[in-house]
């Protein structure tokens, strides 16, 4: 197990300076996100205009990974159409819990980096959680996403 | 009753802790290639081989049911079930073994408490008094009482050190009062309580007192005669025995009036479908076939423990914790969290580098295992404006050379980080 598979320098730069930490305005969706076991909490808000994501930013509190792939997550999806977005979570969430891994790591760009979370669990929810809450915020106008 | 065992009575040099760890096979083991340092003890502490052993040889040799059948395997471990009771007793010392019942642990004896004393007791309009620094399991189960009696949870406030004051208890200490249920000893900041100090005064307004002993057991002495507390909750698995089983002690004058927590088997004399007549303490608590192999194991782990001078334990343990408190306060960048002067075992802390989720990952990876989180004590994390610490605790079997493993680990988590 090498540390620096799953702390690659993407990661420690993102935790430390999430990118779109802000909200965007105008902002038609809102979701919250809470890991109960350490505590991560994100707010997440964005501009669907038809089914594109036209702007999205987070605030947010906890470790690197939670931060740095909500941080990721907002860039990769900024201008996308829901069906785009749907098919990369849906990619990214292979790449963290199946045992070969993605099929295709190129396709998720700069999320690539997370592949080494595969190896740590307990580290998964971690990883998922920015994409939870961003699922939740396309779902409904309230509640809260949890890792539970 | 000494609230913490003198530092200074003991010599710490009387306690072989090399000798100690050979007695615990989980701790010869290496974790990602590295020899494991095992920091968590709060969570669970490990099991001494005589613990392994006795829960073995029951499964091996005495597997039968207790206080039932006339066969010979029966009577054994219905022998060894009550010796382990006797253990206990004299381990807590409770004036009768009568007054111990066997649960699965403290969450299990504390909602015994809240069911059976609270809905045959508590009010609407009662007060329920807790304290800030309490484990989740301390305040829900009192939560839903407060609910559903109509009665008032009330909370003495701690201090930024971690601290409850006399002045503060007292302070919220009303006429009212019903109970009082508090932690001996905080899990996730390691602070002991004045508990004999604040039971005395819950006492002088009526009220009855319930310790929360879970993170105590093995850290502090426990006369439950001499706190003159009315209930003490405690599981084993923190005292060096197995998971699953714990005791609530409670005075005799207050269980034989409270009504049965379950229903089932072993809790009764008599049954018709008109009326059941319930069985003697301490059975009344005990419905069903309770966890036999886990009790003899909780005995076993009471010998092992008695086989050692407590306060010498207790010394050692102090020892290892001053010397793991001004290592990391050396390392720049950690804070402490709960720093009263009256703590034992437990060490909770934040880096400005990390957040202790990485802080767990990294130093686990160096083979240091600790607890990160909100350790069950959410109030606690809201008091200090934190999600969440990074905490060591200690064993009897932890020496310096662990904590000095623990600050290189942490000087790993800054070159990552810093």
């Amino acid at each position: 197990m090498d540390l620096r598979d799953l702390y690659q320098e993407v990661i420690l730069d993102h935790g430390k300076n999430p990118r779109n930490h802000r909200f965007p305005e105008p902002h038609n969706r809102e979701g919250r996100g809470y890991n109960p076991l350490c505590g991560d909490k994100i707010t997440l808000r964005l501009q669907l205009d038809g089914d594109t994501i036209t702007d999205v930013g987070f605030i947010g509190q906890g470790c690197a990974i939670s931060q740095a792939s909500c941080s990721t997550m907002t860039e990769a999806i900024k201008g996308k159409k829901l069906p785009e977005v749907e098919e990369l979570f849906s990619k990214f969430h292979t790449m963290l819990t199946s045992d070969d891994g993605s099929d295709d790591p190129d396709a998720l760009g700069k999320l690539a980096v997370f592949a080494g979370v595969r190896e740590f669990p307990m580290r998964v929810k971690c990883a998922t959680l920015g994409w939870h809450t961003l699922n939740q915020a396309l779902r409904s106008e309230g509640g809260e996403a949890t890792t539970e | 009753m000494t609230e913490a065992s003198p530092i200074a009575a003991s010599s710490p040099a009387a306690f072989d802790v090399q000798r100690v760890r050979e007695d615990f096979p989980a701790l010869h083991q290496d974790v990602h290639g590295k020899p494991l340092v095992y920091l968590d003890s709060a969570a669970t502490s490990l099991k001494p081989q005589s613990v392994i052993d006795a829960v073995a040889e029951v499964y091996a040799r005495d597997c039968a049911n207790i206080h039932r059948a006339v066969h010979l395997l029966s009577q054994r471990a219905t022998v060894r079930f009550e010796e382990a009771r006797e253990k206990v007793r004299a381990f807590v010392n409770a004036a009768k073994k009568t007054e111990v019942v066997f649960t699965r642990g403290t969450t299990e004896a504390i909602n015994l408490v809240a069911h059976s004393w609270g809905r045959a007791y508590l009010r609407e309009g009662d007060e329920v008094l807790v304290t800030e620094l309490e484990h989740h399991s301390n305040i829900v189960p009192w939560q839903i009482l407060c609910q559903q009696a109509g009665a008032t949870l009330v909370v003495v406030p701690m201090t930024d050190r971690g601290e409850i004051l006399r002045e503060a208890f007292e302070e919220q200490l009303t006429e009212r009062t019903r109970l009082v249920a508090m932690a001996h000893v905080s899990n996730a900041l390691g602070s002991v309580l004045p508990v004999a100090e604040l039971i005395a005064l819950a006492h002088e307004r009526g009220a009855v007192v319930l310790l929360d002993g879970a993170q105590a057991m093995s850290h502090v002495d426990v006369d439950v005669q001499a706190l003159d507390c009315d209930f003490y909750a405690f599981s084993g698995h923190k005292l060096y025995g197995p998971n699953g089983i714990g005791a609530l002690y409670g005075k005799e004058r207050l269980l034989e009036g409270m009504p049965p927590y379950q229903g089932g088997g072993d809790m009764i004399r008599s049954v018709t479908f008109e009326e059941t007549i319930y069985n003697e303490l301490p059975y009344k608590f005990e419905a069903g076939t309770p966890n036999i192999a886990g009790a003899i194991g909780l005995g076993a782990a009471i010998d092992y423990f008695s086989s050692f001078d407590a306060h010498v334990v207790h010394a050692h343990e102090n020892a290892v914790l001053r010397y793991a408190t001004d290592a990391l306060e050396s390392v720049p960048g950690v804070r402490l969290i709960g720093t009263a002067p009256g703590k034992v075992a437990a060490l909770s802390f934040l880096m400005d580098a990390a957040h202790p989720h990485d802080i767990g990952t990294i130093v686990d990876s160096e083979g240091v295992a600790i607890r990160t989180g909100h350790h069950c004590a959410q109030p606690v994390m809201e008091h200090f404006g934190i999600a969440a610490t990074a905490r060591a605790s200690l064993g009897m079997y932890n020496t310096t050379d662990d904590i000095d493993a623990l600050v290189t680990a942490l000087r790993k988590v800054q070159e990552l980080f810093g």
